[in-house]
């Protein structure tokens, strides 16, 4: 009778341990270097195989006006705390400019004015959060590309990165500016658009005034908004964190296709 | 009588037979550690958004499913909604502990990291999906080129007649003994072929539906399953399909012969006793 109380304890001993070891476990796992570099090798298998499944041209679903969401949901900044931005943002932005710049041959400042003057596209997509919501939005701006096509890109621009004026981590960390990047295969895809307009009206504040980028094909992390400069870099390993993105310097996938 | 009974049945021996090829063992288990993993971090993605939806998009006033925390009678309480029912899952959904680290759907001991971090588990998941399709695939092309698939999965007609007999034999716990222990017994078959060939392709399906990219490369599927948000949810119940699979697996493993079971899923061997005779077993 002894022994079996006695293995009865142990077992629940063993359960107990059972039940809390391999959370520690794999608390430390996460956190592990080492570990981390394996599970990170899954992103270019991710992104190779979604290259390779998906044509350079493949176009993302477009919707109809009557599948806008009546609420979009507007996540990360909504009201970039950053004094010059404001200042901008009072007067409607009528003093803000686009810098493109980096390796081009032609450096560019665009007002919003040069930016509507310029052949736009319009496109009801479905906005896609790495936290698994989805809203349909309609939006309306000039396509990247043309941009890029008068800036004249030089044959090194492997990257273009978007520079903005929000500070996602207002309390922590101020001074880490929101910037993404995107290769040259999404930098010229049609729907690849800088936004000025959403669901007809000029974007809102907390969508990314005056001006974001619409990269369809991935989450919506991608599609920095509050864009003040556009840079074309052959890397961008020295820029802030080096990962490309400011949630890519926070472990999330600089490829967001999935 | 009872003597000669008796005396037979000592004759006959234990027979050890080879129940699991080596391959067959190696991608159930590689599977079983892909299946946890992927749960775990599933549960930890969930948490970023733990609300369900129907369609293309978030109806963000009306998810048909949602947990989270709320007040009741100035106390803090877990909440969990399904459709138009609200129950109190306090100490586990929604709020699993006094400190405001407990707030989260799906309790931190069950989340893979513990700590809330979307991007920690996005690795995870995305890693062991990847492994799982490779093991998955391993054990679809071995069991149609090794015949195991038509010969042990696929039941007969004679067999499909037993559904009914084998529930209630199920139900009683009494599980086949002898030479009909050799191979798997009807429920089994359909078991293991709903998995394999609805829950797990569900999952995999539903899953790639969730990426913008491959829905931009085949906008059918997506639509097919009724939206990225309709798409979500099956992914979501399928993931609890397959736990409910997996508790009941693991209940029938430790009630049909725990050891015998695991040295057969490990080694291979698997020892079938002789016929049971009730009458012959007064001695």
């Amino acid at each position: 009778m002894a022994m079996r109380v006695d293995r009865r304890r142990a077992l629940a001993t063993l359960a107990a341990s059972f039940g809390t070891l391999p959370l520690a476990g794999c608390d430390l796992f996460s956190q592990n270097p080492t570990v981390q570099h394996v599970l990170d090798s899954a992103e270019s298998l991710t992104k190779h195989a979604q290259r390779l499944l998906l044509s350079r041209q493949a176009l993302a679903r477009e919707f109809t006006e009557a599948d806008v969401s009546p609420q979009f949901r507007a996540n990360g900044s909504t009201d970039p705390d950053d004094d010059a931005y404001q200042v901008l943002a009072e007067s409607g932005f009528k003093d803000w400019r686009l810098r493109v710049d980096g390796l081009v041959e032609r450096p560019l400042q665009l007002s919003l004015g040069d930016l509507r003057a310029l052949p736009s596209r319009t496109q009801i997509t479905r906005h896609d959060c790495v936290e698994g919501w989805s809203c349909i939005g309609k939006w309306t701006g000039v396509p990247l590309n043309i941009v890029l096509q008068h800036a004249d890109l030089k044959p090194n621009a492997k990257y273009i990165v978007f520079y903005c004026a929000d500070s996602p981590d207002q309390f922590l960390d101020a001074s880490e500016k929101y910037y993404e990047s995107i290769d040259l295969i999404d930098a010229f895809h049609p729907q690849t658009i800088l936004a000025y307009d959403m669901n007809g009206a000029p974007l809102d504040m907390p969508y990314g005034a005056p001006l974001r980028v619409r990269v369809e094909r991935q989450l919506g992390y991608k599609m920095a908004k509050y864009i003040m400069r556009i840079e074309a870099v052959e890397s961008f390993q020295h820029i802030a964190g080096g990962h490309g993105s400011y949630w890519a310097d926070r472990n999330y996938e600089w490829y967001a296709g999935i | 009588m009872q003597l000669r009974i008796a005396a037979t049945d000592r004759a006959k021996r234990p027979v050890i037979i080879y129940r699991h090829s080596a391959l067959i063992r190696l991608t159930h288990w590689v599977g079983v550690v892909c299946v946890t993993l992927l749960l775990l971090s599933g549960l930890q993605i969930f948490n970023a958004h733990p609300a369900l939806y129907l369609g293309q998009v978030s109806d963000f006033g009306h998810p048909i499913a949602s947990i989270g925390a709320g007040q009741k009678d100035a106390r803090q309480i877990g909440i969990t909604k399904i459709f138009d029912y609200s129950f109190n899952t306090t100490g586990f959904l929604g709020l699993s502990g006094p400190s405001s680290d407990d707030q989260h759907a799906f309790p931190s001991w069950l989340a893979l990291p513990g700590y809330q971090d979307l991007a920690a588990g996005r690795r995870w998941h995305f890693f062991f999906a990847w492994l799982l399709l490779v093991d998955a695939l391993t054990y679809l092309i071995y069991s149609i080129v090794s015949g195991h698939l038509w010969r042990n999965l696929v039941p007969s007609v004679p067999q499909l007649r037993h559904v009914g007999s084998s529930i209630r034999d199920h139900l009683r716990l009494r599980f086949p003994r002898g030479e009909e222990a050799s191979h798997y017994n009807i429920l089994q078959q359909l078991f293991y072929l709903v998995i394999l060939f609805i829950v797990l392709p569900l999952l995999v399906v539903t899953g790639l539906t969730m990426s913008p990219a491959l829905d931009a490369a085949f906008p059918f599927l997506v639509d097919a399953l009724g939206g990225r948000q309709t798409a979500r949810t099956i992914h979501f119940i399928c993931a609890l399909t397959l736990v409910c699979f997996a508790i009941i697996h693991v209940l029938m493993v430790l009630l049909s012969g725990v050891w015998n079971n695991m040295r057969s899923m490990i080694t291979g061997w698997y020892v079938i006793k002789p016929e049971f005779h009730r009458h012959g077993d007064a001695s």
